[in-house]
């Protein structure tokens, strides 16, 4: 395959695959209710008056079109490069989770499902799918693992204030791969009437291509932000990957244009220790959570720790398609340590008085790295995923150690 | 005639249904687990399935979860079980079931684990999350025809889908008594009667419930609308409960015993 023969927007086949990677791997239990959500989202999405009612939610609740910010003074610290941010920080409950929540959310309402569930690791996708409940007038109810539920405790109580019941997952590793787990045991025991919102583009077709769809707006609207602020298209897109959605929905309308792309895993302690979330950089091809993609496992098929400072990319797995985008080197994958990621957020602190999310803070410390061996006329574009409220504990935390050390 | 069919035909002419009993390899370590598997075949056990452990075993509830992670903790990987499977098949003449999550089977390589589990005397295999629409990259690879592949129909199967997985299932086929994970409650006798006979409409292989079944009087119900039943989670808890007793091979003998005695009972 090469990549000028491959129609992105064609991807995946009408089987959920993206070459050899998605698919549905999944007990015959769900499979009857992911044949049912694949028909609804093909037929439902399609409605004019689906889409309209979507538009109308993103602009008035949402609050979009989010902004592209010129961001000069981390520019210039970095020194090279302009990178501009794309602010899905300003997306209504502080990240870009919420186009998927409200997308589909109201195809679970048009479906004539009145339940939700999903799984969250930083808190984010749980938020916004609890927002969304609240909104639709919903029951909601929110699988997190134990230890995700210490570190992001805010996030837990926004939760709970939205009317959503958070259940503790103490199984594995108790983090966000557990907890969808659990969001998946739970849903074959109420497959009729529930609706599971997967929260990144991963899980068995059609929730990758489903979620990239609602996420394609972010790069949609940058593309023409772009083009109003500088002119042209960037030159570099720079995004963050746990799971992977946020880089979906800002790379997926650029694939077919002349523009670079990096997505940054969690290099957490450091890839040769062992402790990360590099799935892409350091995987092998597995099936895990319904689809076939690249995983953290050993030699025998066991899915292995991931570890990673921020919650949202602490995940052994990887959306099917940054799989394929990865092997037809369309996309290019680095990963940026715990440390890098700290040291950036406070940056982005100082320099613009901007606090982002530490999942966000791998896509800038990226980016400040890559525009120093960049000229001042090269354009990088970040997608500032998520606001950083939520971490301000484990950044407190960690940031007093780091000190000493210095 | 393979070895699965065969008995299923025996019990037939007996007019007995089929116990079939889950235990997963390796818990609590390899060593038990052969004792165990082997009392229980010796005990009557019609087929035993073996489970894989698996890291992150979505289909399986809190009992199963914990064996699975006792296994693993003991180090079994696939190559075991399959070495496990051999051993037992020395004692034993009983159809032997692997059943695993896909990745295991994935890592191992497609075609070495047919080749390995068929000269383990191995009989069928069984892929939780494994279903029709993409199980060909995996049956291409088989040489022969050996092996059976017994496929899973849930409560919530249509019917057009039920003939679309029997016309590619042999062996027997896994009806899933209630949707839900391993080891729920609420079993529906006449729900599953009904679903039961949807699928022998449409097939000739014969049926086995699973999820649910923890007494032999579930044993004796469920035995009366089906071909066999399948017990998993019960052998588990008493695994679990009396994890360090010599005499666990023993209590599980007497387990079969009792619910192989439901499997004969008349039908109404």
């Amino acid at each position: 395959m090469t990549t000028e023969s491959i129609d992105y927007g064609r991807l995946p086949d009408a089987a959920g695959h993206f070459g050899p990677f998605g698919g549905r791997y999944v007990a015959e239990i769900l499979m009857p209710a992911i044949l049912e959500l694949e028909a609804a989202w093909t037929d439902i999405t399609a409605k004019s008056a689906f889409q309209q009612e979507l538009q109308s939610l993103l602009q008035a609740y949402a609050g979009r079109p989010t902004p592209v910010y010129p961001a000069r003074r981390l520019s210039e610290q970095a020194g090279g490069a302009a990178i501009y941010l794309k602010r899905e920080d300003l997306a209504h409950t502080g990240a870009h989770k919420i186009n998927n929540t409200l997308g589909q959310g109201l195809l679970a309402r048009w479906m004539g499902k009145q339940k939700l569930i999903a799984e969250t690791g930083a808190g984010q996708h749980g938020v916004a799918t609890a927002t969304t409940a609240a909104l639709f007038g919903m029951q909601c109810r929110i699988f997190m693992g134990r230890e995700d539920i210490r570190r992001q405790a805010p996030n837990v109580r926004r939760m709970e204030l939205l009317g959503a019941e958070v259940v503790p997952v103490d199984s594995g590793t108790a983090t966000l791969k557990d907890a969808m787990n659990e969001a998946m045991r739970y849903w074959v025991t109420a497959v009729q009437d529930t609706f599971y919102v997967i929260g990144s583009v991963a899980g068995p077709h059609p929730y990758p291509a489903m979620v990239r769809d609602f996420q394609r707006v972010i790069g949609e609207e940058a593309r023409r932000q772009m083009t109003t602020m500088a002119g042209r298209l960037p030159d570099l897109l720079v995004a963050c990957v746990g799971g992977g959605s946020n880089a979906m929905g800002l790379f997926h309308a650029f694939l077919e244009d002349d523009v670079a792309m990096v997505g940054v895993e969690a290099a957490g302690c450091g890839i040769d220790s062992g402790k990360h979330a590099a799935t892409l950089t350091t995987g092998t091809v597995g099936v895990l959570h319904g689809a076939k993609s690249y995983l953290l496992q050993d030699e025998g098929g066991q899915v292995t720790e991931a570890h990673s400072i921020s919650a949202g990319l602490d995940y052994p797995g990887v959306g099917p398609e940054h799989a394929l985008l990865k092997d037809l080197h369309r996309v290019r994958y680095a990963a940026v340590t715990d440390d890098q990621a700290l040291a950036a957020f406070q940056a982005l602190c100082r320099a613009e008085g901007i606090i982002p999310a530490l999942e966000s803070a791998h896509a800038v410390a990226f980016a400040m790295a890559e525009a120093r061996r960049r000229p001042a006329d090269d354009i990088i574009l970040v997608n500032l995923s998520g606001r950083g409220d939520k971490d301000l504990g484990i950044v407190f935390d960690a940031l007093p150690k780091k000190e000493t050390r210095t | 005639m393979k070895r699965i069919e065969k008995k299923f035909k025996e019990l037939s002419e007996l007019n007995e249904k089929a116990l079939v009993g889950f235990v997963t390899a390796g818990d609590p370590d390899l060593g038990r687990s052969l004792a165990i598997a082997t009392a229980m075949c010796r005990a009557g056990l019609d087929v035993l399935e073996l489970g894989v452990p698996f890291s992150d075993p979505t289909a399986d509830g809190p009992v199963i979860q914990r064996a699975s992670s006792r296994s693993l903790a003991a180090g079994t990987t696939l190559g075991d079980v399959i070495e496990l499977a051999a051993r037992i098949r020395r004692q034993s003449d009983a159809p032997i079931i692997l059943f695993s999550y896909y990745n295991p089977i994935f890592q191992y390589g497609l075609e070495a684990f047919y080749r390995d589990a068929l000269a383990a005397g191995a009989d069928g295999l069984l892929v939780v999350d494994l279903p029709p629409e993409e199980s060909d990259e995996m049956t291409a690879l088989w040489r022969g025809a050996d092996f059976d592949l017994i496929r899973l129909v849930a409560p919530t199967t249509p019917a057009a889908r039920m003939a679309r997985i029997a016309s590619s299932a042999s062996g027997f086929l896994y009806l899933v008594s209630m949707t839900g994970v391993t080891g729920s409650d609420g079993l529906d006798v006449p729900a599953i009667a009904r679903q039961a006979d949807r699928l022998r409409a449409v097939s000739d292989i014969p049926v086995c419930v699973g999820f649910g079944i923890s007494t032999p009087d579930d044993v004796a119900a469920v035995s009366a609308v089906a071909d066999g039943v399948v017990i998993g989670s019960a052998f588990e808890r008493m695994i679990e409960e009396n994890i360090d007793s010599p005499d666990l091979p023993a209590m599980l003998a007497e387990m079969v015993h009792g619910y192989k005695a439901a499997t004969q009972a008349k039908r109404p």
